[in-house]
């Protein structure tokens, strides 16, 4: 349960460079894609490997290429969403920063494989200091012509370009990014049409998460049925996972799918357990929009199996019970964090970032962000829990894009498993460790009551 | 043609019409409310989730319901699709949600507006809103600007439908406002304030739904519900002078855009037209305009109304002064 495929040569010198990274074996798949392989030889490979996105929707990888547009004689596209700005989320970070010829090896062969002659990396952007380093690896594979005309002899072309992003979570959403790219206001759009079909400039256009792109190498090079064998089920491969929190090791870790949560917490390769050799009370197992869950249930799903760390194992039991595994963001919390002041400084961010084009999210978010400021200053009312109830179940689903339903699932779940830590909040505020209130003076206090 | 099913009733229409459309072909009570949508403005749309309604059934094809409520505006129909509006509860509870969140932050100051009486938002709130309101914090708050030298925003009022965006790009030469900022501090506004001055700027006020953008030619003259609204015509070199105006007395107070009954007008008009032309002598008065006669402005109103029966049938018949009063004969209801 410990193989790896994305950070095999993580620890060799200077990987960062082209010729240590060709060294170690580094666009080996290229050649072989290229000069072996059909387009659709690729895309099959990649259908059979079960590779499933893993920017947090989980959406098989092959399966979205194969809706392309093929017939459409307009240019094609791959952008790589490099938006990687979830709370809890920093594995893409990592790969660009440490490894990024990687993701420039995975580009060449999945716009070979898409037909596409112009890719795009579309950078967060807080992450200024990586556009430098792509911008450095993409010079690289032009000098030595894996990119630009006529790639190594054959009369494939393909440019690659780095956009920094202007810092806006919405853009990681990818007909937002889209939009944001095309240099307009980054509001997603209404789907369908779906990218596959009317993507970037009217033209079909394939949106792949950093961490996706950077497993094609290694399923060229190895098959697309090797790469099934890692991992357990509909989970192939492995993942990174981006471990923060109340634990003794956090960073960035490659697992194999089917490892146990409570090894991956525990273990010391991993987590290292919990700090302080406090108690774990809860974790967000995905990123900071997938549903929380009690440390029962994070770690033995409710019919009592182990819970594994795969898309089904941490799906199991839909949202009453389960959660998702979203894109990996591992955020564990002990017994002295705060449900509560966790919860609201979420809404706080979602509330931020909204685009405010449809009314449930934009009205909906700076209203659970208000009412959950009040019960967190302890001003709330017993009957503001079911208003947020209430208020979370209108925003889920009747938005334009998913962030009205990641601004409710933090909200819902928290209150669905950590009610009584809601209700001591509103009946004995002062008796939360954390709470604000104990750093608030009187004044501050009757401030914001006249609010 | 496909065969489309909404509440019960059953319309051929073509392949592309979205459900808003088809449902607005069968008229009636079947119509989903739409705040941002706009027909004659392109992309428009999606937005405000009012028209959200239960698709049952996907189509004959397959026959499976669609996963979430879909915005009607935006989905275009496919053959055998079953559609609920208002017979699905789940629609009518999502409608007063989405009523709900646009009011939260809406000043409620129809007192002082001059949309009020024709306001599309104030209709939706009869039709879908609660009395009273949940939300207990301050709401957010902006300066009254101009946009132009003609048109008035009040960005308090304004639902963020983008109609007059997508106006002023589809219409003007130049859009010279936009959206500034995200999420609920979002706001409409101009980069240079007085910048809005394009000769067709003036439908912004038109399409807006609520009482964002007003016209400053017009502000504070006269309630809506006080004045005749009359189809009017002028020969104009720059639109097609068909407008109506809006009468008291010998005085036009204002022009606007001709609107249908779906409150979307039939065409757009000129501010030459809108803002210049107030005298009598400038306009062909064509007669009074049909309106809506669940509006406001109908209250006071004409077209179909008789002359107060209730002195006609004084002459033929005698009315017990019961019945007068009960209004229990239709013929004498005012």
């Amino acid at each position: 349960m410990d193989r790896r495929i994305l950070l095999n040569n993580i620890a060799v010198p200077g990987i960062r460079t082209f010729e240590v990274f060709r060294s170690t074996g580094g666009y080996l798949s290229v050649m072989k894609a290229l000069k072996e392989m059909t387009p659709d030889d690729v895309i099959e490979e990649v259908k059979k490997s079960g590779l499933r996105g893993r920017g947090g929707a989980g959406f098989p990888a092959g399966m979205k290429w194969s809706f392309l547009d093929k017939k459409s004689n307009k240019p094609r596209y791959l952008i790589c969403n490099a938006d990687e700005s979830e709370p809890g989320t920093f594995k893409d970070r990592f790969l660009m920063e440490k490894i990024p010829h990687l993701l420039i090896e995975g580009m060449i062969c999945s716009c070979y494989a898409l037909g596409a002659e112009t890719g795009y990396i579309y950078v967060r952007g807080e992450f200024k200091y990586i556009v430098g380093i792509l911008n450095e690896a993409i010079r690289e594979a032009y000098q030595n012509g894996l990119l630009g005309k006529n790639i190594l002899g054959t009369s494939i072309n393909l440019d690659i370009h780095v956009h920094s992003g202007a810092g806006a979570y919405i853009c990681g959403e990818e007909t937002a990014l889209i939009e944001s790219l095309e240099g307009k206001r980054g509001n997603p759009r209404i789907k369908p049409p779906f990218p596959a079909v009317v993507g970037l400039y009217g033209s079909p256009t394939v949106v792949n998460n950093v961490e996706t792109l950077c497993n094609i190498g290694f399923i060229v090079n190895q098959g697309g049925s090797e790469f099934a064998r890692y991992g357990v089920g509909k989970s192939t491969g492995t993942k990174l996972i981006s471990a923060c929190g109340n634990i003794n090791n956090p960073g960035v870790y490659e697992i194999e799918f089917g490892l146990s949560v409570r090894e991956f917490l525990y273990s010391e390769k991993y987590c290292g357990g919990i700090k302080n050799g406090k108690e774990l009370k809860a974790v967000i197992a995905g990123g900071s929009s997938v549903p929380i869950l009690p440390a029962n249930l994070i770690l033995k799903t409710a019919a009592g199996e182990e819970r594994m760390l795969s898309y089904e194992s941490l799906a199991e039991g839909g949202f009453v019970s389960g959660t998702m595994l979203g894109s990996g963001g591992f955020i564990v919390f002990d017994e002295d964090a705060c449900i509560v002041r966790n919860t609201w400084n979420l809404t706080r961010f979602y509330h931020h970032e909204s685009c405010g084009q449809c009314s449930p999210c934009r009205e909906g978010t700076g209203w659970m962000e208000n009412v959950l400021h009040r019960i967190e200053n302890g001003l709330g009312k017993a009957r503001d829990i079911d208003l947020l109830v209430s208020i979370a179940a209108k925003i889920e689903g009747n938005t334009i894009c998913p962030l009205g339903d990641a601004a409710a699932w933090p909200v819902a779940s928290a209150i669905r498993h950590f009610r009584h830590e809601f209700e001591e909040h509103v009946l004995h505020p002062e008796s939360c460790k954390n709470s604000a209130i104990r750093q608030l003076d009187n004044v501050q206090i009757r401030r914001l009551e006249n609010v | 043609m496909f065969k489309v099913t909404i509440d019960n009733h059953t319309i051929e229409v073509e392949e592309g019409t979205t459900i808003l459309q088809a449902a607005r072909m069968i008229g009636g009570i079947v119509v989903p409310p739409a705040m941002c949508y706009y027909s004659k403005l392109k992309e428009s749309g999606g937005k405000c989730r009012t028209c959200l309604v239960k698709v049952a059934q996907g189509s004959a094809r397959d026959p499976r319901p669609l996963p979430k409520l879909v915005a009607s505006c935006r989905t275009p129909v496919a053959d055998g699709m079953v559609v609920q509006n208002i017979t699905s509860q789940e629609v009518i509870e999502t409608r007063k949600a989405i009523v709900e969140f646009l009011l939260i932050n809406h000043p409620l100051d129809c007192p002082v507006c001059d949309q009020a009486g024709e306001c599309d938002l104030q209709d939706l709130s009869y039709d879908n809103g609660k009395e009273e309101s949940r939300f207990e914090e301050a709401k957010r708050s902006f300066r009254v600007i101009d946009i132009g030298d003609k048109i008035q925003l009040h960005m308090n009022r304004c639902i963020l439908c983008y109609r007059c965006v997508y106006t002023a790009d589809q219409l003007t030469d130049k859009r010279s406002h936009g959206i500034l900022y995200r999420g609920d501090v979002s706001e409409i506004s101009t980069y240079i304030q007085t910048d809005v001055t394009n000769d067709f700027s003036g439908n912004m006020i038109d399409v807006c739904p609520v009482g964002a953008l007003t016209d400053k030619t017009f502000r504070f003259k006269n309630r809506v519900w006080f004045l005749n609204p009359m189809n009017a015509n002028r020969s104009c070199s720059k639109c097609s002078g068909k407008v109506t105006a809006w009468m008291r007395g010998g005085e036009v107070y204002r022009i606007t855009g001709r609107k249908d009954q779906f409150g979307e007008v039939e065409e757009f008009i000129c501010n030459e037209c809108r803002f210049e032309k107030k005298e009598l002598s400038d306009w062909t008065i064509e007669g009074p305009r049909n309106i809506k006669r669940a509006s406001v402005i109908s209250q006071n109103h004409y077209e179909k109304s008789k002359k107060p029966s209730v002195i006609l049938p004084l002459e033929n018949r005698t009315v017990s002064l019961d019945e007068f009063k009960n209004g229990s004969n239709n013929e004498i209801q005012l």
